[in-house]
């Protein structure tokens, strides 16, 4: 891919003067990807919010993502579930509106308002055409300002919280995902369903929900970021009318609460009458900041991350038929994070899945990859960088993470360099040094009697 | 996941569908040039200065509609071998080729057509037009391979359907509601006809249906039209036309009264499915089938939401949908799970108490208004996408002219407060509707820590 590299100098002529209200300090930088340039305008309000504004005028469209940290790692002792629960009241009323005539505003002119819970942060996300615009920022402003938590919303939700859990129970991979979330974070807030569970749920009073909300709603812990057909000066307009009255708050840092590493087998079975095992195997991984993140994301396209360019979709679909889907991911999150080897097999097969995942995982320790696996990786990482940031959404959502990971406002520029510089020294470097075929975590969810998973994958 | 059967994507498409014809030309500044070749492969070059990526889309007519009694699942299990290789690229080496490139690519199976599509920079789009013209023509199926796949399709529906209590319900319904039509059996394909399946079947099938007669090209993106409608003349112009293959003609048998079936299967909660047969979109009818939908079902205002979950609060999730864009005649239904404690039949009965209500009295016009915002306002955001303006088109021209979508346009703006009421009587009936009911059986379940 080639990638032009932006002249700072002219960067900043190009990015022109604000608006004079001393809201704003202003830094900008701009993407450049192949394919086309990303500009983007970040800035700093008063109030400590980070803005990132990107103009684009191929739709009458406007999307807005806040991104709060307010995720479960927050959560207090015992009240597991109150992040979930805080971002789902959101649009079920505020001070000025009940949950009926927020859904019946935003729906009327077509839009959308939601918010979604994460370990890390929460989101908030718009979605209008430029013409409803007001109206979006109204409401968006409305719901992360000033939610009112109704007593009767908050059993209303909490009970379909956890009549989810409960129906949840019924898709095999959410068991899996729960179990080996469990395994491998122990007590840390990693570990836990972001639901929470329907004893901790119970627990959760409108006083916490009040009080999760004014410590870890404020400005100085959001970044915003607003992608579509405006003006700058008309984005900055907006959120000076609806944002500059956001508190800013005290900036929260969680005590990195220490993940409690295993050094030994771990293996969870779930007997469900089901004709496929869905199998999880893996351990703990590496934080989204941590320096071996490229090398581990080359490494882990050639392992199983790639789909057919990889070797365990190759090995077990390919030539064994054994599976439809099989895919390896280090899941990084700020403090942290899991390798986890996923699929799904036929229950009488899942013994000879499991024999293979393990063997690649012991061949990429053990021996370099081939140049051509390596080039490969390079190729599909660097050229198909395009696509996360294709839409206006994904825009949104990229910078939401380019901010919070602190990737750097040259992260666009520099990602490339980032994955062609691994070598395949990296790549065996990273192979031994994250990856462990002897003290794993596997989750088995089957039908136990026909998977009949051996001894030696058990202990 | 690659080789998916898009159900999601159809009843997308329920909403993709709707602007004013002006808006779907000029709103982005995106043209379309149309051109046959000789051998009658159609080809349509979707021009959007916008577009970040580029996609090249090949549609055949070879959908599961076409297989025989016995032979269901023919149709997808052949689109999974078309990733198997030809002597001019080697074995198993498509997807590796397109992810080199920079791209990605897929393929889908549905019950009218099948189709593959790479995503990948506009200055790469030779190597689709190269590959997909190739295994047009010269595609290898080896026996051992076939076997291996056919083992990986029996995964996949072991995942989709087997193990997942609410697909079987859905299987169980449209092959009880259809009875004559080859809508009533899956696309994955019956368990028992997947091991019956030979390696010859699909290569018959291949060698009648995937011809330049029977397909047509999208290509989409901030592409140089000229450039791609040469190469894609040079790749794809010499390949030969194939017989001529008719149409199938044929009309689902009147029902005439409810049917139900109920699937046992360890589940937590029951499910209920119930599905009336109705008009597609090549009917004056479904553009107020439409607006039903969005009536009852589009969003936490709408009336579904709003009395079962939100004001009974008999239901964890309910509503409603249609699918449109079938080329014949298929389904709109009303879906529901009851809260725990909630029984199954009062979902069920609270949904038709709702479509009860519009026959009753037409819906405001507030809501019908509600109901035509969000279908346009859906159609122009999810534009941003280069790959879905390309499906928009695609579905179009698979139900008989892309042009149709200028028709469309205009019928959805014209529908009233009395025709959603209209449909809903003729339609939404006791004795046109199939009911699905999942009852859960319950098993000791062990969770063993090691």
């Amino acid at each position: 891919m080639r990638i032009n590299r932006p002249n700072k100098t002219k960067n900043v002529s190009r990015c022109p003067q604000l608006i004079a209200a001393s809201v704003f300090f202003v830094l900008c930088f701009s993407l450049f990807t192949g394919a086309y340039a990303l500009e983007a305008k970040r800035s700093l309000l008063e109030n400590g919010m980070t803005l990132m504004v990107v103009e684009k005028h191929n739709l009458p469209v406007v999307k807005v993502v806040v991104g709060i940290k307010a995720g479960s790692i927050y959560e207090p002792e015992g009240k597991s579930g109150v992040a979930n629960l805080a971002a789902s009241l959101l649009t079920e009323g505020t001070f000025k509106r009940t949950a009926r005539q927020i859904s019946s505003e935003i729906e009327f002119v077509g839009g959308s308002v939601g918010a979604s819970a994460g370990e890390d942060y929460i989101t908030v996300s718009l979605s209008v055409l430029k013409k409803d615009v007001e109206l979006g920022f109204d409401i968006l402003s409305d719901i992360i300002l000033n939610p009112s938590f109704p007593e009767d919303e908050l059993k209303k939700k909490a009970e379909i919280i956890k009549a989810d859990i409960i129906s949840s129970e019924d898709d095999p991979s959410y068991v899996a995902q729960r179990e080996f979330n469990k395994a491998v974070f122990g007590e840390h807030p990693y570990g836990r369903l972001l639901s929470g569970t329907v004893e901790t749920i119970e627990k959760i009073s409108r006083d916490d929900l009040v009080g999760f909300h004014s410590g870890y709603y404020t400005a100085g812990n959001a970044i915003m970021s607003v992608v579509g057909d405006l003006s700058s000066q008309e984005a900055e307009e907006l959120i000076k009318k609806y944002f500059s009255n956001w508190r800013a708050g005290s900036v929260t840092t969680v005590s990195a609460q220490k993940i409690p590493v295993q050094k030994k087998r771990n293996t969870v079975t779930v007997d469900k009458d089901l004709t496929q095992a869905t199998i999880s195997l893996g351990h703990l991984g590496v934080s989204r900041e941590d320096p071996d993140y490229y090398s581990l994301t080359v490494m882990n396209y050639i392992l199983g991350g790639g789909g057919f360019a990889s070797r365990l979709m190759d090995n077990i679909r390919e030539d064994k038929g054994l599976v439809y889907d099989v895919h390896s991911y280090f899941n990084p999150r700020k403090y942290g994070g899991s390798f986890e080897v996923s699929l799904q097999t036929k229950n009488e097969s899942a013994n000879k899945a499991i024999e293979e995942v393990l063997e690649e995982i012991r061949k990429i320790r053990s021996e370099r990859v081939s140049d051509a696996e390596l080039t490969g990786a390079q190729l599909f990482l660097t050229g198909s960088f395009p696509m996360k940031i294709e839409t206006s959404s994904r825009i949104a959502n990229f910078l939401i993470a380019v901010e919070f990971y602190r990737l750097g406002a040259d992260y666009i520029d520099k990602y490339p360099t980032y994955i062609n510089s691994v070598t395949k020294e990296d790549v065996l470097r990273v192979a031994k040094k994250y990856l462990d075929p002897d003290n794993y975590t596997i989750i088995v969810v089957a039908n136990q009697k026909e998977a009949g998973i051996r001894e030696e994958y058990s202990k | 996941m690659k080789r998916i059967i898009p159900l999601t994507i159809l009843v997308l498409f329920l909403f993709f569908i709707v602007a004013h014809p002006s808006e779907a030309q000029n709103i982005n500044g995106v043209t379309i040039r149309e051109e046959v070749l000789g051998n009658g492969l159609k080809i349509f070059a979707l021009k959007d200065p916008n577009a970040v990526l580029s996609v090249f889309q090949i549609w055949y007519d070879a959908g599961s509609i076409n297989e025989d009694i016995g032979k269901t699942g023919l149709s997808h299990l052949l689109e999974h071998m078309m990733f198997k290789g030809t002597p001019r690229f080697g074995n198993k080496v498509f997807s590796k080729i397109i992810s080199k490139a920079g791209g990605i690519d897929n393929a889908g199976t549905s019950k009218d057509f099948v189709y593959y599509y790479q995503k990948l920079a506009a200055d790469r789009l030779s190597l689709s037009i190269e590959m997909e013209a190739d295994r047009m023509q010269n595609l290898i199926i080896l026996p051992e391979d076939f076997d291996s796949e056919r083992n990986v399709v029996m995964e996949e529906r072991r995942m989709r359907y087997e193990d997942d209590p609410q697909s079987l319900v859905y299987e169980e319904v449209v092959s009880t509601a259809f009875r004559n039509h080859p809508y009533r059996w899956p696309v994955i394909g019956w368990m028992e006809d997947l091991r019956s399946l030979t390696r010859d079947d699909l290569w018959r099938y291949y060698k009648k249906r995937y011809v330049p007669n029977n397909a047509f090209i999208i290509v989409a993106g901030n592409i140089d039209v000229e450039s791609v409608i040469s190469l894609i003349k040079k790749e794809f112009g010499a390949i030969p036309r194939g017989d001529d293959i008719s149409k199938l003609e044929i009309k689902e048998t009147p029902q005439r009264g409810e049917r139900r079936i109920y699937i046992k299967k360890e589940a937590e909660l029951p499910y209920v499915l119930s599905a009336y047969k109705v008009p597609n979109i090549l009917e004056e009818d479904s553009y107020a089938l439409d607006v039903l939908t969005g009536v009852l079902s589009g969003g936490k205002s709408a009336r579904i939401y709003k009395s079962l979950i939100d004001e009974q609060r008999v239901a964890l999730s309910a509503g409603a949908g249609y699918d449109n864009f079938n080329r014949y005649p298929f389904i709109f239904y009303l879906y529901g799970t009851p809260m725990p404690g909630k029984k199954i039949e009062d979902v069920e009965n609270s949904l038709y108490a709702e479509v009860e209500k519009i026959k009753a009295a037409p819906p405001d016009i507030t809501e019908v208004r509600k109901a035509k915002n969000q279908i346009q306002a859906d159609f122009v955001m999810n534009q941003d996408s280069i790959f879905y303006q390309a499906m928009i088109l695609a579905e179009f021209e698979l139900i008989g002219d892309w042009r149709l979508k200028d028709r469309y346009i205009d019928g959805i703006e014209k529908v009233t407060p009395e025709d959603v009421q209209r449909v809903a009587v003729e339609y939404i009936i006791p004795d046109n509707r199939t009911v699905g009911t999942l009852i859960p059986v319950k098993r000791e379940t062990k969770n063993e820590n090691q």
